[in-house]
């Protein structure tokens, strides 16, 4: 053990938690989070979790960096080890010198007894079965005497900690004092009985700004809400399921008219995810702004349908947060692998617009981006979200909102507009961008009434089976697309543009660990150029970047580089341009994982540079 | 194949209240094969909403994929309709009137795309009770696909090509009212004089109305041995009484005797009578009217007119506490919270 000659690391750690599911321990694991957040230092959690209600091992990962880094690096500097089940690897998880929290109520067993790192025991059950009578308390509070003990031990100020228990439980006065005196029970043990210094302290710092703490499901709900959606249909699945769960709450906030009671909202829990999609094309057809959200196998489920709205040409507004595939694959853990089917989704010449988030700030914008761009260009959205960004809390820049932005509708014709018009055709390119004009049903008593379907149509919406209208309706659906390429949001440059013949391109929750490892790449002198994606189609500054550097370093989360699949198909790269860095085991990313896979491309290039 | 509708009209053809012709409601000319049931029961739809003074634009043609649900483009050309995919119309139906409760829906569906494909959207929209007409056109085959059994298709019913159907068939009328549809209906498309005012029955109705109409396909279900040919049908049938629909007008009542006739007041005022014929048969009692539909069953009848209808009924907005304003006019200050609130959440995020 550290006797406190050693220089102690400031703010900068990884701490997991590993505990029973369905003991209640997030919460506890959270106050934790969220007290070092509220002593302004840069943190982010990540849930662990198996696809069980109860009983099975759980884990949290909080990483806390004093430099900002918000994505995951290797080697777990702290374990809080509850869980008798998963503590071999619990135990064999801690780096050489590291920490280890148990409950030693029972004395530790040999087998997980390492040399190199340090045990801190405290009797948690004991105290809890002494001080709480209630055994539900016993159980939950033993989450609380470790959170208590962890403050003391890092050096997290308890007042902090104590004012989140408060705030929690406002309106439940009653559980304050338990939950404090739980707290205080950890702390005061630690206190006394740990009387050395741990080489990690946890010290107040003003590094997080105005940032927010919020889960991007909760932010794409909110987003939606702001949107102005006004029907949601939707059919459960981890981990899209608190999308609309906050969506339905945030409209119970704010979309109940005082005077009447009545509800400028529909929200159903569909069947299943084919009608769900089902119900959000039929609002949308008639002009009320609709969404729904589901993960890979109800994307897989939606498709047919995400064809008729891409043919049809009926805006739709789908977030898919994605999960590990393929089939239901590890359904509670995380990837970037829906890329090609949503892309792709249904049968025959079929694409959509896909946006990739990267925050919850990111899942709010796009949100609202989504629904603009599906009723300019009357076809499906789909803001690709994942589990790691869905369902867990984000350090993120405060959600902004601009009065001044009114709603983009779209080409939708009045009556009065139709008025003018001596022959009305739904898909006339008038303007040439391959967008044409709808009109919603119930306009016009006489004017632009047309049959909605998903076979072919002349340019009045006329059934047709000609070649030369089928062509044409196929090109302009091009022209449309490649119109939506200087429509939807392009790429964001990292670093210097054209200093490097290697760059490297991510997006979504590759961000934070990409971001950590340029860091290091940058520490050993390599400075890359970095391009991050944020929508497809790809527009053409995506294409000059990869063109201008001599190789891509893709980073995806994924196992068969699905976007390099698309690069190649849609934008024309050549295979061999892009190599791959590849991750996709169900946990986020690493910073370290990408930082060697660079290391290995670029030590490659040297190797064939001296070769040749 | 081109057809070209003659523009020959006659000039003095009567008009309805709102000053339409007849011809107002026809939608392009039918490419179904000539005899079709389900050209008939277009017909009956031109007539309900012609006779019921209904501007066509304000209301919703809906369909799945059959030969069915391509009808709505044979009847109110001024009408907005969708075409979806197989056995989905229900779920689509439903978004729109979600988006727009101010439109009438009707929804078009074929034997094949409610009961095979599409009979889980079938169940649910039963369930929530949407406000709509739902029209199966019953032929008890595959019409666009040629010829295969559907599963309405009763047992020993031997297709055109000779085969016997040995599953039971789905009855989706008994369906309708166990799942406890508020307004279930059965007619057959050669019986125009009663499927015309069921229709227009249906659409004052509020909440869901289900009319099983079946419509011999034939050119593959019209043979000797299909239980739901024309012969099979007319020989058949088993009327539980006539209908007739009244629109606001309450001295006509008194044109009726009691005990033969119920009065249903339709939410709008009008009525709709009931001649009452069947033994046991009592269109406000669902358990009897389920009774009276098996007994027809077993003995090889179709019992058809106003099998059950609940004047109650609320529909799924109700259900749902939805605005009266369709939520597709709901202006953006009413949906927007603003940035002032968004910052008040912002605080409660840290
Ligand atoms: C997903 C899908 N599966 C199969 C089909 C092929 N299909 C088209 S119509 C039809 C059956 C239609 O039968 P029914 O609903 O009874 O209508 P009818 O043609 O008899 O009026 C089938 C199977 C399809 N269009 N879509
Ligand atoms: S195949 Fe049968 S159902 Fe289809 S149009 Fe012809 S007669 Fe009607």
């Amino acid at each position: 053990m550290s006797d406190g000659k050693v220089k102690a690391k400031i703010n900068d750690l990884v701490i997991r938690f590993a505990n029973v599911n369905g003991t209640g321990s997030a919460s506890a694991n959270f106050l934790f989070t969220k007290a070092i957040f509220r002593m302004g230092v840069p943190v982010s959690p990540k849930n662990i979790f198996p696809s069980n209600i109860q009983g099975a091992p759980t884990w949290y990962e909080v990483r806390v960096s004093e430099k900002g880094y918000l994505g995951r690096r290797d080697g777990i500097d702290f374990m809080v080890a509850m869980n008798p089940q998963s503590m071999k690897q619990d135990v064999a998880a801690v780096k050489t010198g590291g920490y280890i929290i148990y409950d030693s109520t029972k004395i530790l067993h040999d087998e997980f007894i390492r040399d190199d790192v340090n045990y801190l025991g405290i009797p948690i059950m004991e105290m809890c079965n002494k001080e709480f009578s209630d055994p539900r308390q016993r159980q939950l509070f033993k989450n609380v005497v470790y959170v208590g003990a962890l403050s003391a031990l890092l050096g997290i100020e308890f007042d902090a900690i104590e004012k989140l228990v408060s705030e929690q439980f406002a309106g439940k006065e009653k559980l304050i004092a338990p939950n404090v005196k739980a707290l205080r029970l950890g702390s005061d043990y630690a206190k006394e009985n740990f009387k050395f210094k741990l080489n990690i302290r946890i010290e107040r710092r003003d590094l997080v700004g105005d940032s927010i703490m919020i889960e991007g499901n909760a932010a794409c709900g909110l987003g939606a809400v702001y949107a102005g959606a006004t029907v949601a249909a939707w059919y459960p699945i981890t981990p899209s399921t608190s999308v609309v769960e906050a969506f339905h709450s945030y409209c119970d906030e704010y979309r109940v008219d005082k005077e009447t009671g009545k509800k400028n909202f529909a929200i159903v829990q569909a069947e299943d995810e084919l009608s769900a999609i089902g119900m959000v094309i039929g609002a949308n057809w008639n002009g009320a702004r609709s969404f729904t959200a589901t993960s890979g196998p109800g994307v897989s489920l939606m498709s047919e349908f995400l064809g008729l709205a891409y043919y049809a040409e009926v805006p739709t507004v789908l977030i898919d947060v994605q999960r590990t595939g393929p089939s239901t694959g590890l359904p509670t853990r995380s990837q970037q692998s829906d890329i090609i089917s949503a892309a792709y989704a249904s049968h025959g010449d079929t694409k959509h617009v896909l946006l990739f988030p990267s925050t919850p700030t990111e899942c709010f914008n796009m949100t609202v981006d989504a629904f603009d761009l599906a009723e300019e260009l009357q076809t499906p959205v789909i803001v690709m979200s994942d589990l790691d960004l869905g369902m867990n809390e984000h350090m993120t820049a405060p959600l902004t909102w601009d009065d001044k932005r009114k709603y983009k509708r779209g080409k939708v014709l009045t009556a009065e507009q139709l008025d003018k018009i001596e022959r009305y055709g739904r898909f006339l390119d008038v303007d040439k961008d391959g967008i044409t004009y709808r009109t919603l049903p119930g306009t016009h008593p006489t004017k632009g009434a047309f049959l909605t379907r998903g076979t072919s149509s002349d340019e009045y919406a006329g059934y047709t089976e000609e070649p030369e209208p089928y062509v044409r309706n196929m090109d302009r659906l091009i022209r449309k697309f490649n119109t939506a390429k200087n429509r939807v949001p392009g790429p964001e440059f990292l670093q210097k543009k054209n200093n490097s013949d290697y760059a490297v391109i991510f997006f979504g929750t590759s961000t934070p660990p990409v971001l950590e490892a340029l860091d290091m790449l940058k520490e050993k002198g390599i400075v890359l150029d970095a391009m991050r994606i944020l929508s497809f189609p790809f527009n053409k500054a995506i294409e000059d970047f990869i063109s201008s550097h001599e190789k891509v370093m893709l980073v995806e989360q994924n196992r068969d580089a699905q976007m390099r699949s698309l690069l190649m198909i849609e934008a024309g790269i050549e295979p061999g341009k892009i190599l791959s860095v590849l991750s996709y085991d169900g946990t986020p990313v690493t910073a370290d994982n990408i930082f060697k896979q660079i290391n290995a491309h670029l030590a490659a290039k040297v190797k064939t540079k001296k070769t040749n | 194949m081109t057809y070209i509708r003659p523009k020959f009209r006659h000039p003095e053809l009567p008009e309805n209240k709102i000053g339409h012709s007849i011809s107002y409601y026809e939608g392009v000319l039918s490419t179904l094969c000539a005899g079709c049931g389900h050209d008939s029961i277009s017909a009956a739809i031109m007539q309900a909403c012609f006779e019921s003074n209904i501007e066509p634009y304000r209301l919703a043609k809906m369909s799945g994929i059959g030969c069915s649900s391509k009808a709505p483009n044979y009847f109110l050309g001024k009408s907005h309709g969708f075409n979806s995919v197989h056995g989905r119309m229900p779920s689509v139906t439903t978004g729109a009137n979600l988006g727009n409760r101010d439109l009438i829906y009707i929804g078009v569906s074929g034997d094949g795309d409610s009961a095979s494909i599409g009979m889980g959207q079938f169940v649910h929209v039963v369930r929530r009770n949407l406000n709509m007409v739902y029209i199966v056109m019953n032929n008890g085959c595959y019409g666009l696909t040629k010829g295969q059994d559907s599963a309405t298709a009763d047992i020993g019913s031997i297709s055109k090509a000779g085969s016997e159907n040995h599953f039971h068939p789905i009855d989706l009328v008994s369906l309708a009212l166990e799942l406890g549809a508020p307004f279930v209906a059965q007619s057959f498309s050669g019986d125009k004089t009663q499927l015309v005012p069921l229709i227009k029955a249906a659409m004052k109705h509020t909440g869901f109305a289900f009319i099983n109409v079946i419509s011999p396909c034939v050119t593959f279900n019209n043979n000797v041995g299909s239980t739901k040919s024309y012969d099979y049908v007319r020989e058949h049938i088993d009327a539980t009484g006539t209908v007739d629909f009244v629109p606001p007008a309450k001295e006509i009542t008194a044109e009726y005797e009691e005990g033969t006739v119920a009065n249903v007041t339709m939410h709008d005022g009008s009525l709709l009578h009931l001649h009452k014929l069947a033994k046991g048969w009592d269109p406000f009692d669902r358990v009897s009217a389920i009774n009276a539909v098996h007994n027809a069953l077993l003995k090889g009848e179709i019992l058809t007119g106003l099998l059950y209808i609940n004047e109650g009924s609320t529909d799924l907005h109700h259900l749902l506490g939805t605005t009266d304003t369709p939520l597709n006019a709901v202006p953006q200050e009413k949906l927007c919270p603003g940035s002032e609130m968004l910052k008040k959440i912002n605080a409660e995020q840290v």
